[in-house]
């Protein structure tokens, strides 16, 4: 646990640390610079690899050694954190309004998505269908997820960012299909979410219902937990159906102002969250199934498996942003409330 | 079931049949209840051989975890053991008044939601609080670091040593006490080496499952826990996290721990009670 | 509790100055502890939901997920101590009675529930009784994991020793003239248990089934894992308030937990009142 291998001294003195401190190594005394990322779910993978590769690099470019903690959760959970002082020094979350919300309080500054590149987001995501192998009921598009006795699985839009994309991707397939037909698209996203058995409060607990408990005939899943969940359990367990019409998922990235100046890793911090947006960040995120956000830059065979689909964005007039779209349809007394009534079974 | 190979059967008694289906009837339900879910954690655990297990545990992050939890547990169960005492000896030695109120309010915790009791301090230290802000201002982190989960263990911990002193010191009353005292022993004399010894079985029974209930608490860590990985991830936690992460072998692995910890707190309590006889650790939990 | 025990109590209750010392230390001591940990902390909890002010706490309460959740919450936690009050007492009965090889053992592992941590047991339950579980695969196409009954089984495993624990001891104590007289008169084997000795078990009947429901009704750990969370359906009031913080909704969360508070409080009161209905009654629980 302590890196004080050099001489024999030294490892009797690490023993003697360890024996009287339990807590030697939960506490470690850090000199050089220390980076909390707080992040939501799906990530966990991505940034095992990218913490790697930009320590490297930081410490190429002559800066300190640098450590990174990771934070992982369903996204609103990780912001409530933030907000109740846990002292994150870049958050990279699954939703805008989640960075929102800690931005009110003045933890982080109101210019914070022009402050990097694409609205902040430095790869992008979408919403795909994991079915089970051969595709038995003949899911292709958003309108076979009603049909019949179709079972759907997706986490809760209340409590997962990843739900929030899902429920704005059906939405806008619907919308589409029923030509803006207020009261037919509410109909379908009713009679969608009376086919879901289970609501889990994250993306990580639902595709663990569908691919572990055997529940349920479609996942709706973030484009890269698809891909791997379908390394994870074997890849002749599941099919992975990408539908013509889809969402533009941005989980955006943020700096948090107020822990950076306290803590003074600005200057790290911010180039922690530069180097998601550099050749090698952008690799590494399309190998976890991100969407890069500059293509060009990434290898083609990494760029094969994200086939392009139409993608609707959460700026579309139809949502309006997410200031609108969040109140409008998630918050209490929402849309989501208006149409997930009880006794729907 | 040798009673039932007499001739006669008493007539206050049931017939082997009746045993029979009454002890089958409790042992399914066990099964179902008690050893499944107790044999699936282990049996989950190994389902990718010894390797995999070892591996599991020596993870960083595992390891981590583990110590963690066992800081947690050396600060709270400590400190409610002294509390336990002091507040068993107020209690059972002495009469006043409000007593039976304070015994219920010892009591508290145990019917309050583990997601309450970190609520509570969610609400106290977070960022909307008046103390919250100003103790960090000051450098002093409560949630989401160490003394937070600290605090929270202590709260859903606080009654066990408590619980089970009060009624066993009220037992024995204060005889002991008086003749010690009148004989020109100190009041910390008289404490130390005639109350202690009379109460000792009782008061490690108490820790013991303090300490069981502090090691394996969930619900109020995981409120105030920012559970940073390798910092303030204690072993529950972190069996949720590798769950989520679709890794079953691992979350088992670790959960298999503290299964086993579990065990070796029922083996424990049931040398004390063959020791000491069922009376002393059969106490209100 | 022996008579010298309640001799003595009954001596101190005339107001005897005490020669023993330590009051105000032991006292202040486990008061100081009691308010840092639990009175200031729930007091916050209370003081933030009076902000709310009565319609705005009204409002939350009224709401119809609120009330679903507590519903949902107050059922499964009634029904598996209902389940717990049957086969706990047969449990107990046999425990007591009978022997039987594996006794001990049975009798040391009822006590796992408080042993094991939460998260493992909700994790292990959830494997074993999904679908594709070692024991849901036997009830398929009927669904237990992930439905409200799913609720129901971990609850039943969390409070099963409370019944077991208050029973159990009473059960000892029984007199086995009592059953023989009542033989001797003419009753058979079910009358005596229905009419003579189910009577005296009741008040630790009813303070085992107390115990378990306030348990239950506050569980978390062990039930998110095998829950399914469907608001208005299998959402639970503990689940619901750590969703209300994921919302940044403190308001919502603040008022849940006050009333679950609440509720608890009124439980553990209940409880104390059968617990002195008995001692007045019969003696002793």
């Amino acid at each position: 646990m302590l890196n004080l291998t050099d001489g024999i001294g030294k490892r009797l003195l690490a023993v003697a640390l360890g024996v009287t401190l339990a807590a030697g190594s939960i506490a470690p005394a850090f000199a050089a610079s220390q980076l909390l990322n707080v992040s939501y779910d799906p990530t966990r993978e991505l940034y095992k690899d990218f913490n790697a590769a930009f320590q490297k690099h930081w410490k190429a470019e002559g800066g300190d050694d640098v450590t990174i903690r990771q934070s992982h959760g369903g996204s609103g959970a990780q912001a409530r954190s933030v907000i109740d002082g846990l002292d994150a020094d870049v958050v990279t979350l699954a939703l805008e309004s989640d960075i929102n919300a800690i931005q009110k309080i003045g933890k982080i500054k109101e210019d914070w998505r022009t402050r990097l590149p694409n609205n902040a987001a430095p790869y992008t995501s979408t919403i795909v269908f994991l079915v089970r192998k051969g595709n038995p009921k003949g899911i292709k598009n958003w309108g076979d997820l009603v049909k019949g006795d179709v079972q759907i699985v997706t986490p809760n839009p209340k409590t997962s960012g990843g739900a929030r994309w899902n429920y704005l991707a059906a939405w806008a397939w619907a919308n589409e299909e029923f030509k803006g037909d207020q009261d037919k698209i509410k109909a379908y996203i009713s009679d969608l979410y009376k086919r879901a058995p289970v609501l889990d409060t994250g993306a990580r607990g639902s595709t663990v219902t569908f691919a572990q408990r055997q529940i349920g005939d479609v996942l709706l899943a973030w484009e890269n937990e698809a891909y791997l969940a379908g390394e994870e359990f074997g890849k002749d367990a599941f099919d992975i159906v990408v539908p013509p019409i889809s969402i533009l998922a941005e989980p955006p990235v943020a700096v948090v102002d107020s822990v950076v100046d306290a803590k003074g890793t600005r200057k790290v911090a911010e180039a922690y969250l530069q180097y998601l947006y550099s050749d090698e960040g952008q690799n590494i995120a399309a190998k976890h199934f991100y969407r890069p956000s500059k293509r060009e830059v990434v290898k083609p065979e990494l760029l094969k498996q994200l086939p392009d689909i139409k993608l609707v964005t959460i700026d579309d007039p139809l949502f309006g942003g997410w200031k609108k779209a969040q109140p409008e349809h998630f918050g209490d007394g929402g849309i989501f409330d208006q149409i997930y009534k009880p006794g729907a079974k | 079931m040798s009673d039932n190979r007499r001739t006669f059967r008493s007539p206050a008694d049931e017939g082997f049949f009746t045993k029979l289906a009454l002890v089958a009837l409790s042992l399914v339900f066990l099964a179902f209840f008690l050893f499944m879910p107790l044999v699936s954690v282990f049996v989950h655990a190994f389902a990718d051989g010894w390797d995999a297990y070892y591996e599991a545990l020596i993870e960083p992050d595992a390891w981590a975890a583990i110590q963690l939890t066992l800081t947690v547990a050396v600060i709270a169960v400590p400190l409610n053991l002294v509390f336990g005492l002091c507040a068993a000896w107020a209690i059972a030695k002495f009469e006043f008044k409000g007593k039976a109120f304070l015994i219920t309010l010892i009591d508290l915790p145990f019917s309050i939601s583990p997601v309450i009791s970190g609520l509570v301090y969610v609400l106290l230290f977070g960022t909307g609080s008046l103390l919250g802000p100003w103790l960090k201002s000051h450098g002093v982190e409560i949630l989401f670091a160490v003394p937070g989960i600290v605090l929270a263990t202590i709260f859903v911990t606080f009654p066990f040593v408590a619980r089970e002193l009060i009624p066993l010191m009220q037992d024995q009353g204060t005889g002991d006490e008086e003749a010690a005292l009148s004989l020109g022993a100190s009041g910390w004399q008289t404490f130390w080496y005639v109350t202690l010894p009379n109460v000792k079985w009782g008061l490690l029974y108490g820790v013991l499952l303090c300490n069981a209930r502090a090691m394996g608490e969930f619900g109020a860590v995981s409120v105030v826990s920012g559970r940073i990985r390798g910092l303030t991830n204690t072993m529950p936690l972190h069996v949720e996290i590798l769950y989520n992460e679709y890794n079953m072998v691992a979350a088992f692995a670790v959960a298999s721990l503290l299964a086993l910890l579990a065990l070796v707190t029922l083996a424990l309590k049931t040398l004390l009670e063959l020791r000491f006889g069922a009376g002393a650790a059969g106490g209100r939990h | 509790m022996t008579a010298s025990a309640t001799a003595n109590t009954a001596g101190w209750r005339m107001k005897q100055p005490s020669i023993i010392p330590g009051f105000g230390l032991t006292l202040g001591f486990s008061l100081t502890y009691l308010s840092l940990i639990i009175l200031i902390p729930v007091a916050g909890l209370l003081w933030r939901s009076a902000e709310l002010g009565w319609s705005g706490f009204f409002a939350i309460l009224t709401d119809e997920r609120t009330l679903r959740a507590l519903y949902v919450s107050f059922g499964t936690a009634f029904l598996a101590a209902l389940v717990n009050v049957v086969f706990g007492t047969i449990l107990a009965w046999v425990l007591t009675r009978y022997r039987f090889p594996g006794r001990r053992l049975i009798d040391a592992m009822v006590d796992l529930p408080f042993a094991l941590p939460t998260a493992v047991a909700g994790i292990a339950f959830a494997a074993l009784y999904a679908p594709n579980g070692w024991v849901g695969s036997l009830f398929m196409p009927f669904r237990i994991a992930f439905t409200p009954l799913g609720i129901v089984i971990a609850l039943i495993f969390i409070g099963l020793p409370f019944v077991v624990r208050t029973v159990q001891p009473l059960m000892e104590e029984i007199d086995r003239e009592v059953e023989e007289a009542a033989a001797t008169l003419g009753a058979n084997r079910f009358q005596t248990i229905f009419k003579v000795l189910l009577p005296g078990l009741t008040p630790a009947v009813l303070t085992g089934f107390a115990l378990a429901f306030a348990r239950g009704v506050g569980e978390y750990g062990s039930v998110i894992f095998i829950a399914g969370n469907i608001p208005y359906v299998s959402e639970i009031a503990p689940l619901l308030i750590v969703i209300r913080l994921e919302e940044f909704n403190y308001a919502g969360a603040t008022a849940i937990a006050t009333i679950m508070l609440l509720i608890s409080f009124a439980m553990l009161l209940v409880i104390n009142l059968i617990q002195a209905w008995s001692r007045r009654r019969y003696g002793n629980v």
